[in-house]
């Protein structure tokens, strides 16, 4: 029953998304006042319908509800509430239905923000949001239906997937997704201003809380993501290079060149039709993600179920949409009004480079990802692409990109002196130098130029961030600090995160160490410093699971350190084992402990690492995050806000005054 | 003006690209054992356990060799294929039933049909690794010296009977009689 009111639901969602369509863009077109205002209501109602769809799937998940195909093959009885509570986004047919609801979510949020913004610039935009919504639903009821039902009823179902059975996985899907459907709002707002020609300083203004907010959503779903695949997947890497990874990093990428590109075309004027492409592109990419994620072009160790016919309907859709706003971008960007100019040594040229090396980058990873597929339809034959050629690309563009990021706050709008400049920030530089060189040598030991490199700039861009605090202070004591404005804080903040994730992808790809160990019980083994002594094992039985654990003694120069406690568990519903690993975190390292196979005679397959500043790399990135919602506080976008209102309300009394 | 119209020309050559990677299978990686010798192996058959199935059951005519499990949604998908190919094209086909309940298979079998000569019954997978099984369904074609001549990865559709799979084993046949 509760799979039939869902299917309901969610197809009325789908005939009122059409409607939201409708009454946005054409309410727009003809200025018809009726129909925009009755967009909030609508809004609503999208968000009403696709929500009961996803409790109904729930429901069925709670009550074991074995008859839906989509319940039957991702949960148990034995699995835990809160696991079948999160399986419903544990494979792709679940995932789309939160898509839908979390689509919802931001388009009411849209609504209620934008609501002093002028009308009809805000309707076209949520027109264009309710056909994207419109395009998720469609696909969901057309190729991928969880309340798809299943005949004969099996008496048991086939359990959630084991590893995402974890508490990360509660969170990162809905975050990513939040990440990637947040996109669609400066995109939306990009393409209504295209077709507005709205004065693009004031569009920059609106559209830039959004893209921040969509762009910390993806920082911390992919760094929970990294977090997960660290300590789940037990081979002990944060980051693997897979198209799946690719696919949520290359949008993290451009929206973060849009954020910065929409600071300038907001303050200056500048990069107008720059910021109108890479707002589409931001979005292009997330849709290109879910495209190679779910269409099965790539292979991946992220097994989505794949299917071509989710592909071609992606493609269709990606085709239309992407397409159809770069075609409006061909026609009506020639008209817009040109920006403001600038001098080779300004804010705006450290801005540009940080919009290229990004783009650059973005480019590099993309190739990476597709090389594979084009030499495939090219028919040259099948290779993979793997983490070497990443390594050597990104990291060189990334340098660079640390470099200026020290410089950018501090460079003047429109032109500045290099001299003057390179005066304010040398004494950092040199500090910079001084303690990454020196640190990295008596902490680390020998280390190469790169490696160095890469610690002298994450420092430079940590203490480069305390310039700003201090010439306030130097000019208006304590008083400068507290007026500054909340927009400063959250950049200074989020640049100090990619400081602190420099220096931890620095100090863990170089000083990590790995072991592949045969240890029978009584056997010891020092890694690092660190003695690692093999106790003995013990058999464990889980809700869902059987697990032989084993109890390793961490010792340092003879004083105990821990316990650690790995396992070899097998989900009873599956036939393969897998490896709950044992961590001992500590911010200057971690000690990771995983257990794989039985050898016979008693003896263990037993991989050890240490990992030094491994937690720099996801303590950065929430760093990066909290710097992003500080920016989004800033008083700036709400005092424009009431400012709008005053004026909306005085052009709503005119234009009712016309029509009457 | 020209310029303005970069972008989407890049949009485009991407879907181009796209478009022909769908019709692709990247993890159809070409099996090293086609053009080989099946496998030894001799396991429990699924309905009666005191009878072994072995490669030798293989050979003799033209065979499919089909990897499946009542757990796999694919299987089942696949099942109604297999069944048009064993009654209505009299192909033989062998089964590996893999990492199964054996009860459950049987039960599964007698409801929905049995397009199988036999199934062997292979609770850990061993076979299946020593096959180069990555997962089910998997099917091989042999022919009649046991020979393996193709490897399918994935469901069986309509389309891979008529296309691919029917021509091969008549082709298969005709080699047999020569």
């Amino acid at each position: 029953m509760a799979a039939e009111l869902g299917q309901i639901a969610l197809i009325l969602a789908l005939l009122i998304c059409l409607a939201q369509a409708w009454f946005g863009l054409a309410g727009a077109a003809r200025r018809r006042l009726d129909w925009m205002q009755a967009l909030p209501s609508v809004v609503v109602g999208q968000l009403v319908f696709t929500t009961l769809a996803y409790l109904a799937l729930t429901y069925a998940f709670i009550t074991h509800d074995f008859s839906i195909a989509y319940v039957a093959n991702n949960s148990n009885t034995d699995l835990p509430l809160i696991y079948r509570l999160t399986a419903v986004w544990g494979a792709h047919e679940g995932s789309l239905l939160l898509w839908s609801m979390l689509m919802a979510v931001w388009t009411l949020a849209a609504v209620w923000f934008s609501r002093n913004l002028p009308q009809v610039f805000t309707s076209r935009a949520i027109g264009i949001l309710g056909v994207i919504s419109a395009g998720f639903i469609l696909f969901t009821l057309l190729t991928s239906n969880p309340f798809e039902r299943l005949f004969p009823i099996p008496e048991q179902g086939r359990d959630l997937n084991p590893i995402l059975q974890d508490p990360a996985m509660i969170i990162h899907p809905p975050m990513l997704y939040l990440g990637y459907l947040g996109l669609a709002i400066p995109f939306a707002f990009a393409v209504s201003s295209l077709i507005g020609l709205e004065s693009n300083t004031t569009w920059a203004r609106w559209t830039r809380p959004w893209a921040t907010m969509a762009w910390v959503c993806l920082t911390l779903g992919i760094a929970l993501g990294s977090w997960w695949a660290y300590y789940e997947l037990g081979w002990g890497g944060w980051w693997f290079w897979d198209p799946v990874e690719n696919a949520s990093f290359m949008p993290w990428l451009v929206a973060t060149a849009l954020i910065h590109s929409l600071a300038v075309t907001e303050k200056r004027g500048a990069f107008r039709n720059w910021t109108v492409l890479l707002a589409i592109s931001a979005f292009a990419l997330a849709l290109l993600g879910a495209f190679l994620v779910r269409s099965g072009v790539l292979v991946s160790v992220h097994a989505f179920a794949t299917d071509p016919t989710r592909g071609v309907y992606i493609l269709i859709f990606l085709a239309s949409v992407v397409g159809g706003s770069l075609a409006l971008y061909a026609w009506r960007a020639p008209h817009m009004p040109p920006g403001g100019g600038f001098r080779l040594v300004s804010r705006e040229s450290f801005l540009l480079l940080n919009n290229l090396l990004l783009v650059v980058a973005t480019a590099a990873v993309l190739l990476g990802t597709l090389y594979p597929l084009f030499l495939d339809a090219m028919g040259l034959g099948k290779i993979s692409v793997g983490p070497p050629y990443f390594n050597a690309v990104f990291v060189p563009l990334m340098l660079p990109l640390m470099f200026f990021l020290g410089f950018g706050p501090y460079a003047r709008w429109k032109r500045d002196q290099a001299t003057e400049l390179g005066s304010r920030m040398w004494p950092l530089m040199v500090a910079a130098v001084v303690f990454g060189v020196g640190g990295t040598l008596i902490l680390g030991g020998a280390a190469g130029v790169m490696v160095l490199l890469g610690v002298v700039l994450g420092l430079w861009a940590i203490f480069s961030v305390f310039m700003e605090p201090f010439l306030r202070w130097r000019k208006r004591g304590w008083r400068g600090i507290s007026g500054m404005p909340a927009s400063i804080w959250g950049m200074l903040t989020a640049h100090a995160g990619v400081g602190l994730m420099a220096l931890g992808v620095a100090g863990v790809t170089t000083f990590a160490v790995e072991r592949d160990l045969r240890m029978v019980p009584g056997d010891s083994y020092e890694v690092a410093g660190y003695e690692f002594y093999f106790e003995g094992v013990r058999d464990r039985v889980g809700p869902n699971w059987d697990s032989v654990q084993g109890r390793f003694v961490v010792t340092r120069n003879g004083r105990e350190v821990t316990s650690m406690y790995p396992e070899n568990r097998v989900y009873r519903a599956r036939p393969d084992p897998l490896a709950q690993i044992a961590l001992h975190p500590r911010l200057r390292r971690d000690l990771y402990v995983a257990m794989g196979d039985y050898l016979g005679n008693d003896a263990w397959s037993v991989r050890i690492h240490y990992m030094p500043m491994v937690r720099f790399i996801w303590l950065g990135a929430l760093v990066m995050g909290l710097g992003g919602v500080i920016a989004v506080l800033d008083r700036r976008y709400r005092l424009v806000s009431r400012r709008r209102e005053q004026e909306s309300e005085r052009a709503a009394r005119a234009a009712g005054g016309a029509s009457v | 003006m020209w310029r303005y119209l970069i972008p989407l020309a890049i949009l485009l050559v991407l879907i181009g690209f796209f478009w022909r990677g769908l019709s692709l299978d990247p993890s159809e990686v070409p099996s090293p054992l086609v053009g080989r010798e099946a496998p030894a192996f001799a396991l429990p058959s699924l309905h009666e356990p005191d009878r072994l199935v072995t490669n030798l059951d293989l050979a003799g005519e033209v065979t499919l060799f089909n990897v499946w499990g009542t757990w796999c949604p694919g299987c089942h998908e696949e099942h109604d294929e297999l069944m048009r190919l064993a009654e209505e094209e009299g192909v033989r086909i062998v089964g590996l039933n893999l990492r199964d309940d054996r009860e459950t298979a049987i039960q599964w079998l007698s409801q929905v049909g049995n397009p199988f000569e036999q199934s062997g019954f292979d609770g850990d997978g061993r076979v299946a690794i020593d096959w180069g099984v990555y997962g089910a369904p998997e099917t091989f074609v042999l022919d009649h010296r046991g020979q393996i001549r193709h490897k399918h990865i994935g469901p069986i559709t309509h389309q891979d009977i008529d296309n691919t799979l029917l021509p091969l084993i008549r082709g298969l046949e005709q080699e047999a009689r020569e």
